[in-house]
């Protein structure tokens, strides 16, 4: 019966992204960005520098890096796009009086906001995984670059959507809809502006603004996801080559992940989670 | 327990078990809906001060009050959609917390709407689903032509009007075989033959054996369809009883001429007398099958009394209601 809820409402929650054209607008956003940087990458590579035409060699270096700036914005537009869905999720069908009807049922909350958590996952993890395995096609095509560990850089990538939708709907149980994805993706942006913080930081060997970015990683993983997969996008060569120029560079990871660091974020979903089933469970209809 | 395996159980000769299958076959149904004591506080407003009240099966209850009586709070707190502060419900006779005993409850919000991006198909299908009943396509079909939708069944409910979203909603609250119905104002967007439509809706489930609990604004409404009423005004139960409890003992008035003494013994042997003039009015008995008025003024034409006019008097809920609620306030608010 719970699992059947738990699909049931999984299942709504994804023909309401479609039926909603939510689904189609990324599509459309997605699309324009993947043509425009087909474009982008295909003037790469026939780029003359001062110095003469790039090697091949430089042509890879350039390219992974822009692929981590293309891939931001991709991951952006999965964190505006789920943030604001998660948003009205909750927080919408209870002043609409939707709600009313449904959690009348015999259904627990808890059940309702997983089969929720588990539609919004699904629906964002999907986007992420499609359109950032399309863009690695697309720099694959113009420039012949592949990255180096793409499967774990999708998967921290759809990490990191879930991360901001459940932190969209343990807001969404408190504030009102409009409020709670503003705040989610208010806090997805200063995590980021965080995080480049601390890595000027660390470069400039400020221990007290390198640990800025560090704290702001742990309160909200975002970041910290993004510069994992970051990590696993770039070319190991990057790093060799430009290490020390570029340290505190907003698109060039220095390290990867630590399994300290994915268990504590499976932690915080778990328990960012919890809280909002027990917000929900405890408001007042 | 299925009372007809009783004996079988039961030893022969072994009279304390027998006795205790009596006692139980002997208690009370199982209310449909009962709950003893709920309050509720906003802040420092009390909405629920102590309700309680209890819908059998089979029975129609209404809900009067005024604006902010708490009518609605009540009804959500019966379906665990607010938290009591204190209190206990219980729900086809189980514990109200429990999310189960809704299995088989249909609900009418009174401000709602529905997933507008579904059709009204859909919006039933997910309610069935919702309540982990098995219901035939056609069933939930049928429901839908019992609320006049059946041609709209593929139309996205973001395209009805308000009435037509209340017929879906009365659609959603029969469409998982309920056997408690709680109907919060069903009739607020509805035109009046809407509102004879619902008052069919609950007229068939009572003969069911469906509880039903209604609330409406419209007390002619409850007072054709319902068999108790219970009388909210600020929180607390201001008054409950069956109508002719709460309305009390029917009444005739009779303007006669050339009243003889036997016909005033006939008169007096059909109830209390009040003369006023050449107008009576007797008070009728409480058990009254409907043929005492007609008797009397027959026996009245055969002992040679006049009559020019019989009034049958009987007050209305709204009067008695509005009695109720100034009694209550004890200022004689307007």
């Amino acid at each position: 019966m719970t699992a059947r809820t738990v699909l049931t409402i999984a299942a709504l929650t994804l023909r309401e992204a479609s039926r909603r054209r939510v689904l189609w607008a990324l599509v459309a956003l997605t699309a324009a960005l993947l043509v425009l940087s087909g474009w982008g990458f295909a003037r790469l590579a026939s780029v003359e520098t001062e110095f003469g035409a790039m090697t091949s060699g430089q042509a890879r270096l350039v390219a992974s890096q822009l692929l981590n700036l293309v891939m931001f914005g991709m991951s952006l537009i999965a964190a505006l796009g789920t943030a604001f869905l998660a948003g009205p999720t909750l927080s919408g069908e209870v002043e609409s009086g939707i709600s009313l009807a449904m959690l009348a049922r015999p259904v627990r909350r808890s059940t309702v906001l997983l089969g929720k958590w588990l539609g919004l996952v699904v629906f964002g993890s999907g986007f992420v995984v499609l359109a950032g395995l399309a863009q690695c096609l697309v720099v694959e095509l113009t420039v012949g670059y592949w990255p180096p560990d793409i499967v774990g850089a999708l998967v921290l990538l759809a990490g990191q959507t879930t991360v901001l939708l459940t932190l969209g709907l343990l807001l969404s149980t408190v504030v009102s809809p409009m409020a709670s994805g503003v705040v989610a993706v208010g806090l997805f942006g200063a995590t980021w502006i965080a995080g480049v913080v601390g890595g000027i930081g660390q470069a400039l060997g400020n221990d007290d603004v390198a640990r800025v970015g560090t704290v702001s990683r742990v309160l909200l993983p975002t970041d910290g996801l993004w510069r994992g997969a970051m990590h696993s996008l770039q070319d190991p060569s990057a790093l060799a080559q430009f290490g020390v120029e570029l340290e505190g560079f907003p698109f060039l990871s220095e390290a990867p992940l630590t399994l300290a660091y994915l268990a504590w974020t499976v932690v915080w979903v778990a328990m960012v989670w919890g809280l909002a089933a027990l917000a929900f469970s405890r408001r007042d209809l | 327990m299925n009372t007809a395996d009783a004996p079988a159980v039961a030893a022969p000769g072994d009279a304390a078990v027998r006795a205790a299958a009596q006692l139980v076959r002997d208690l009370p149904p199982t209310p449909a809906l009962w709950c003893d004591g709920l309050r509720k506080r906003y802040g420092r407003r009390t909405a629920v001060d102590g309700v309680s009240l209890s819908v059998g099966c089979g029975e129609v209850v209404g809900l009067l009050g005024p604006n902010g009586a708490g009518k609605t709070t009540v009804i959500k707190m019966l379906l665990g959609l607010v938290r009591p502060d204190a209190g206990e419900v219980m729900v086809l006779g189980r514990p109200g917390a429990d999310p189960s005993a809704r299995a088989r409850v249909g609900y009418l919000p009174e401000l709602f709407r529905y997933q507008p991006w579904l059709t009204a198909a859909e919006v039933l299908r997910l309610h069935v689903r919702l309540a982990g009943a098995d219901v035939p396509p056609d069933e939930q079909h049928g429901c839908l032509e019992l609320v006049g939708l059946g041609a709209r069944a593929a139309d996205r409910v973001g395209g009805f009007s308000k009435g037509m979203q209340q017929r879906l909603g009365l659609a959603v609250a029969l469409v998982a075989r309920p056997e408690l119905v709680v109907l919060d104002e069903p009739t607020s967007a509805l035109d009046p033959l809407g509102r004879a439509d619902v008052r069919d809706v609950v007229l068939s489930l009572r003969e069911r054996g469906v509880a039903v609990v209604l609330n409406s604004h419209l007390i002619g409404e409850v007072e054709r369809v319902c068999d108790r009423v219970v009388v909210l005004d600020r929180g607390r139960v201001a008054a409950s009883g069956t109508l002719a409890e709460l309305l009390g003992q029917r009444e005739v008035r009779l303007h006669l001429t050339g009243v003889g003494p036997a016909a005033e013994a006939r008169l007096a042997a059909a109830g209390p007398v009040e003369r006023e003039g050449e107008w009576s009015t007797v008070a009728l008995p409480a058990d009254d099958d409907g043929t005492a008025v007609p008797c009397l003024v027959r026996d009245l034409v055969g002992l040679g009394v006049l009559v020019h006019a019989v009034e049958p008097a009987r007050i209305s809920l709204e009067e008695r209601l509005l009695g109720i609620l100034r009694a209550g306030s004890g200022d004689g608010r307007p």
